[in-house]
């Protein structure tokens, strides 16, 4: 509801206008548009290959879009390069995580605060909202388990102090349980002010922590909305791409796999 | 006692070839560049000095002081441009450019300057004087100062790496460099600093190499290219420790072989060279196997 009414007060801190992005032939993103306003948790839900991750690095600056436009605070930053858009506030935790391997996970975070805006955050901040990386700090990453290194990714993002925060399928190759844990930091960071824009193919975390969600199917926006106003079926053919009066007979079995109240259960 | 005058002789020449071979392994180890002129650029720091002693009268022994920063500068600036452009077409094509590259400067010095060995005469009678250790072993000053030189410059090079804010971000841009720009690190201008280190340090062992023996335009190419790659690979790509230990295992075949017989010194290098590579590719200190 925040969301609502920031909407009628300011501008987007973060807008994608008209985005279309192309790999090689493939077309990956169609005209795509959002507007994340300051304080939102913005999801984007959606199956593999439906362009996610193209839009998020896009967003910060690893791909260049054929068309479209990328906002910051009302800034054209499309042709801006990527380490300018970090330095103006684009963070991103990439996906598979990509930390520095032979580094330790102190000089990861050093890495991170390299060019920091002023701000909240700082190594040490980072250290009290994961309790075990203190401790730790001088072992190589690569050493670390994948929940582990989740957290020294997220670490190393939130050092730099972003104005916007790109969370890239934060759950990829977790367990549940890692992933609870992960997503249960979010309201911490989220209390210092920071927006956050993130991509998730389990859509039940997503439902859970977004002020706003928004699905991609092979490239295209089929849903947007507030979680509360979407109906777990509407998510569902927006999700597979099934249309409103598809029958589920035409598809046996798979009635089983969605016996959640959503496809989650399918992405983990 | 011919035998361990043989094996010091050999252990002093290799930190020389290890200084040849850190910028190489640098290169390779930061931007995944094999620089194919790294030899020609040594003989281009010996031709600066030469040049820097005819108009300045400075002392051989200091026209480092000149001749690394120039060096150091011309090599941010090809990194920048020629090399860069090359990287982006993709890692092979860097290996067409640095060719052309040696190409260019051999015969630019064959044009300009001429096909004569030149040497840096050290006018200095202590360092050109040699200690006797028994009646069989003899080091010479200089190369004792070259080999003293080489092991502070890569110690340095060590601790920059491992502990200066420059040297992290080095180290996570050779990790990955993708993720270093999600950190605000402009992994060009990293890859600049990296040239910038190996452009100096190779010219400082031109200089070393240059007091020490004689250089001529090809020698670049004819020697020191070689020796400095057969440290890195019998050292182990990726570890500067591994670049001393390669230089000195290579200097002491040499000096051995050549104790066996004078026309085999060269030979019994590239004997061990070729062992390690058939029998540790990885190389000597290096854990990990490098493609």
């Amino acid at each position: 509801m925040t969301a609502a009414t920031g909407e009628q007060t300011s501008a987007p801190l973060l807008e994608i206008r008209d985005l279309t992005v192309h790999h090689g032939q493939l077309r990956a993103l169609e005209h795509i548009s959002l507007r994340v306003f300051s304080g939102e948790v913005y999801a984007i839900i959606g199956a593999n290959g439906a362009g996610k991750s193209t839009l998020l690095r896009t967003i910060a600056g690893l791909h260049t879009p054929t068309e479209g436009a990328v906002l910051l605070d009302g800034k054209d930053v499309t042709k801006v390069r990527p380490e300018k858009r970090a330095i103006a506030g684009i963070g991103m935790v990439p996906e598979g995580r990509r930390l520095f391997g032979s580094l330790s996970v102190e000089e990861n975070l050093q890495v991170g605060a390299t060019y920091a805006r002023k701000g909240p955050w700082n190594i040490g901040r980072v250290y009290e909202l994961f309790g075990w990386m203190r401790d730790r700090r001088s072992q190589k990453t690569s050493q670390l388990s994948g929940g582990e290194q989740q957290s020294v990714a997220i670490g190393r993002a939130l050092v730099a102090n972003p104005r916007v925060l790109l969370l890239d399928e934060l759950s990829l190759g977790l367990a549940p349980v890692i992933v609870q844990r992960i997503y249960e930091t979010l309201p911490q960071i989220l209390a210092t002010g920071l927006t956050v824009l993130l991509v998730e193919q389990d859509v039940s975390q997503a439902l859970r922590v977004a002020t706003h969600i928004q699905c991609l199917l092979e490239g295209r926006t089929t849903l947007q909305g507030i979680p509360a106003d979407v109906t777990p079926e509407q998510v569902e053919a927006a999700y597979f791409g099934l249309g409103p009066a598809a029958p589920p007979a035409e598809a046996p079995g798979e009635e089983q796999l969605w016996s959640g109240s959503t496809p989650s259960s399918r992405a983990s | 006692m011919v035998w361990v005058n043989a094996i010091i002789q050999g252990i002093l020449t290799g930190g020389l070839y290890a200084l040849f071979a850190c910028g190489l392994s640098l290169m390779f180890g930061v931007m995944k560049v094999v620089n194919l002129a790294h030899g020609d650029l040594a003989v281009v720091g010996g031709y600066v000095a030469l040049g820097v002693i005819a108009v300045t009268h400075i002392p051989v022994l200091w026209s480092f002081v000149i001749v690394v920063p120039v060096m150091a500068a011309g090599g941010y600036v090809l990194q920048r441009t020629v090399i860069q452009a090359a990287l982006d077409r993709g890692v092979l094509t860097t290996l067409i450019v640095t060719f052309g590259l040696s190409v260019v400067i051999e015969n630019a010095l064959l044009q300009f300057i001429n096909a004569n060995s030149h040497s840096l005469g050290v006018g200095n009678a202590i360092i050109t004087d040699s200690f006797s250790i028994g009646s069989h072993i003899q080091i010479a000053y200089l190369l004792l100062l070259i080999f003293a030189v080489a092991v502070v410059v890569l110690l340095g090079l060590q601790s920059f790496l491992s502990a200066s804010r420059y040297g992290r971000m080095i180290r996570a841009v050779a990790d990955d460099k993708e993720a270093a720009q999600l950190s605000g690190i402009d992994y060009r201008h990293v890859f600049g600093i990296a040239a910038a280190i190996a452009f100096g340090t190779v010219a400082l062992a031109g200089i070393g190499y240059g007091m020490y023996s004689q250089f001529s335009p090809t020698t670049g190419t004819d020697t020191i290219l070689l020796f400095a790659f057969a440290a890195v690979v019998i050292g182990g790509l990726g570890s500067l420790w591994g670049t001393l230990l390669g230089g000195v295992v290579l200097g002491v075949a040499q000096q051995i072989g050549s104790q066996i017989n004078v026309s085999d010194q060269v030979l019994a290098g590239y004997i061990v060279f070729l062992l390690v590579l058939i029998l540790r590719p990885q190389g000597l200190t290096s854990r990990r196997a490098q493609s």
